[in-house]
């Protein structure tokens, strides 16, 4: 009998799992994994150093383009740390319609993470029926901001534009549809019995290793651990509303499945709440060093004139300082720390994407299992490589 | 105030080893000595009242002729019972090193080879301290400040055929930029 | 031709040349290259709204032996360069490119160190599709175009 050897095989940059360019180097025995190192980089785009070269409001457009999936929540958590830096009040307005703009995003990410799980894992349709879905929130973004995906919506002190007469009336449309779409979800894959094999024991981490590996977000909750910093360090007006944290108990593929499932009921939950109670009022903070007056002001008076001068040419300057700021985007804790030395541009911007160390934790979830079940565990974990390589 | 707790305890425990400690926006700022890093990380995580079990982010700036000491690296720990976040920082120069906090999270591993790839700074005692997000045979560390964005300029009809500076980025290995 | 009239039905006269451009352009099938955030519109536009199936582009192939068409979907970044060269050796000729969006036509936004200021540096292209990213009407657009051209191409032996 020979004596089996290990054998190194790549799963390329290029493979039809969807996820983007991660490129995964096995070391197997016959079919059982030994290693499994993540090699990332190949999307490697440079945008924390060219958001020093920008003004701040020019670098919130490079923002979106990095968890493209959800852009709305990328936009929140660099405005909320020039916020945070430059202590501006947001006006009530404008944060009802960023908790209802972010949990939409959240949907449309939870959308694309289910279409592209279940196909990886074989079911084919369900990549059709969640873009489906998903077209109807990508028209919101387009309805509010005019853009389908890269919209760039929210700006320091509020919101780039008001809301459309109407918005509140499509926002329920789309909350009368969706809870039967989400059982439509659960009802093909939940008690599905190749669904069930194919997840329930596969990728267990427990909850211990996975506050040392750094996981965040639904990944954390599957394995048991109630936080979310909606919950824990509330941030625009979420502590008014009143929403569920699901956690799971073993921390299998099957558990971060049902997690995420319950999310984004509990989103629809919170839209539901908002959207009843939207007030009237300004868009944005009315401090004019930082956000433009309204057209028809500056077109008459000489102090406004001035005012939009001196921000569209100069751009506004927070105080110098460095602060982090930290929201629950669909895949974890998103960061930003934001370093400013008093300028119109950022001194340095990081972003802790969620993404980066949740795959860091790769290999813990997929050694001793074969190597079908690392595209589960790549497709459970909820990856976008726009993030990760920033 | 939870605040008030850690920083006292702080206070209590490193008041020799602890350089600045202050509050900003509502988060504890603390500055320590490279050295000293593990020390205060393994308090902060295993003392009962505060527990320090979440390393959120590791990252660095460069703060090239503004500061004495250039490069700042900057820990963000979180305590998942007490919701609090306390952000360490320590300086370091070209050159020196910080031990490794990969003995006390996993998580520390990759943060620390992004710093190592973006700044060069180099951690001691790092189990696989290589590239990360670069290639491994690039040359040169990006986000430092003399580090240049691009060596490319648009072309356009007024400036076509003057400038073609496309072979002479220092990170090819070309020739001295 | 005055020909036809004298054919029973059903039979009609044509140019090997004509007959072969339209089974190329009316059977296309891609290479799923997405790289970034366009390759979200991208599956975007093979879903059921904007879908690109009535094209004759239904199955994607993920491998490249397979396909005759590449859409570079994404940005493309310096250490990516080498992996779509070798990608767009493997394919079997005829083989066409779309470079659809900013980022993979000119660099688009990223004007540094780390992106490839255009993939047609590495690679030829056939249809630039502009956009940041383009909406699927746009990419249909391009692909509409592309077969346009396909459908002038003279017929040659590729010794």
């Amino acid at each position: 009998m020979a004596k089996p050897e290990t054998m190194t095989i790549n799963m390329g940059p290029q493979h039809p799992a969807t996820h983007g360019v991660l490129r995964i180097e096995l070391d197997l025995e016959g079919e059982t994994i030994i290693d499994a190192r993540p090699i990332i980089g190949y999307l490697h785009t440079g945008i924390e150093k060219n958001m020093e070269a920008k003004t701040y409001t020019q670098a919130l457009t490079m923002t979106d383009r990095m968890d493209y999936l959800a852009p709305m929540s990328n936009n929140l958590v660099y405005v909320g740390a020039i916020e945070k830096l430059m202590e501006v009040e947001v006006p009530p307005r404008a944060e009802y319609v960023r908790v209802i703009m972010t949990e939409l995003t959240r949907l449309a990410s939870h959308l694309v993470w289910l279409g592209t799980h279940a196909i990886d894992i074989g079911a084919m349709s369900m990549l059709l029926y969640c873009f489906r879905e998903r077209e109807k929130i990508v028209q919101m973004y387009e309805f509010v901001s005019g853009v389908r995906m890269m919209s760039s919506y929210f700006r320091v002190g509020g919101l780039a534009q008001d809301i459309p007469p109407g918005f509140d009336k499509r926002v329920k449309d789309i909350l009368g549809t969706f809870p039967a779409k989400i059982a439509e979800y659960e009802g093909l894959l939940t008690n599905n019995r190749i669904w069930r094999n194919r997840t329930i024991g596969v990728g267990t981490i427990s909850a211990e290793a996975a506050i040392d590996a750094g996981l965040s977000g639904p990944n954390l909750r599957g394995s048991g651990v109630a936080w979310d910093i909606r919950k824990s360090n509330p941030y625009s007006y979420y502590d008014r509303f009143e929403f569920d944290i699901p956690t799971g108990k073993n921390g299998d593929v099957y558990d971060r499945y049902k997690v995420r499932l319950e999310e984004m009921r509990q989103s629809l939950r919170i839209i539901g709440q908002a959207v009843g109670g939207i007030p009237e009022g300004p868009y944005i903070t009315t401090d004019r060093k930082i956000a433009l007056p309204p057209k028809n002001e500056v077109l008459q008076g000489m102090e406004q004139l001035i005012h939009q001068f001196k921000i569209v040419v100069h751009g506004f300057t927070p105080p110098k300082g460095d602060v982090y700021f930290a929201i629950e985007s669909p895949k974890g804790e998103i960061g930003c720390y934001l370093v400013s030395d008093g300028t119109k541009k950022p001194y340095r911007v990081h972003f802790r994407p969620p993404s980066f160390v949740n795959i860091s934790a790769l290999p813990k979830l997929v050694i001793g299992r074969m190597v079908a079940d690392v595209i589960a565990c790549i497709g459970s974990i909820d990856i976008v490589l726009g993030e990760i390589d920033r | 105030m939870m605040t008030s707790i850690v920083e006292e305890k702080l206070r209590k425990e490193y008041s020799d080893k602890i350089l600045d400690i202050s509050t900003f926006r509502g988060d504890l700022n603390v500055v320590i000595k490279p050295g000293d890093v593990i020390e205060i990380c393994r308090f902060l995580k295993t003392e009962p009242d505060l527990k320090f079990n979440f390393l959120s982010c590791i990252t660095a700036a460069d703060y090239l002729g503004k500061r004495e000491i250039r490069f700042e690296v900057v820990y963000i720990l979180f305590s998942i019972p007490n919701r609090k976040r306390i952000i360490l920082k320590t300086r370091v120069n070209e050159g020196e090193e910080i031990p490794t906090l990969a003995s006390l999270w996993r998580t520390a591993d990759w943060q620390e080879r992004e710093v190592f790839d973006m700044f060069g700074i180099r951690f001691a005692g790092h189990p696989n301290l290589k590239r990360i997000l670069m290639d491994d045979d690039w040359v040169g560390y990006p986000q430092r400040k003399d580090f240049p964005l691009t060596y490319e300029v648009p072309h356009f009809s007024h400036n076509k055929g003057e400038i073609d500076t496309r072979d002479k980025a220092p990170w090819r290995g070309d020739n001295d930029g | 031709m005055g020909l036809e009239k004298y054919l029973p039905d059903g039979i009609i006269l044509t140019t090997v040349e004509k007959a072969v451009n339209w089974s190329r352009k009316s059977s296309l099938w891609p290479l799923g290259f997405g790289l970034a955030c366009c390759a979200i519109e991208m599956m975007s536009t093979f879903a059921s709204r904007y879908d690109l199936a009535r094209f004759g582009m239904e199955v994607m192939r993920p491998s490249p032996r397979q396909a005759d068409l590449m859409i570079v979907a994404g940005r493309l970044s310096v250490r990516m360069a080498p992996i779509i060269r070798q990608l767009y050796d493997q394919m079997p000729n005829p083989k066409y490119v779309i470079s659809m969006g900013a980022c993979a036509s000119c660099g688009g936004i990223f004007n540094n160190y780390a992106i490839v200021q255009g993939v047609d540096r590495v690679i030829p292209v056939d249809v630039y599709v502009p956009g940041c990213p383009p909406r699927p009407e746009q990419l249909i657009d391009g692909i509409m175009k592309l077969r346009a051209k396909i459908e002038k191409e003279k017929l040659k032996s590729d010794a």
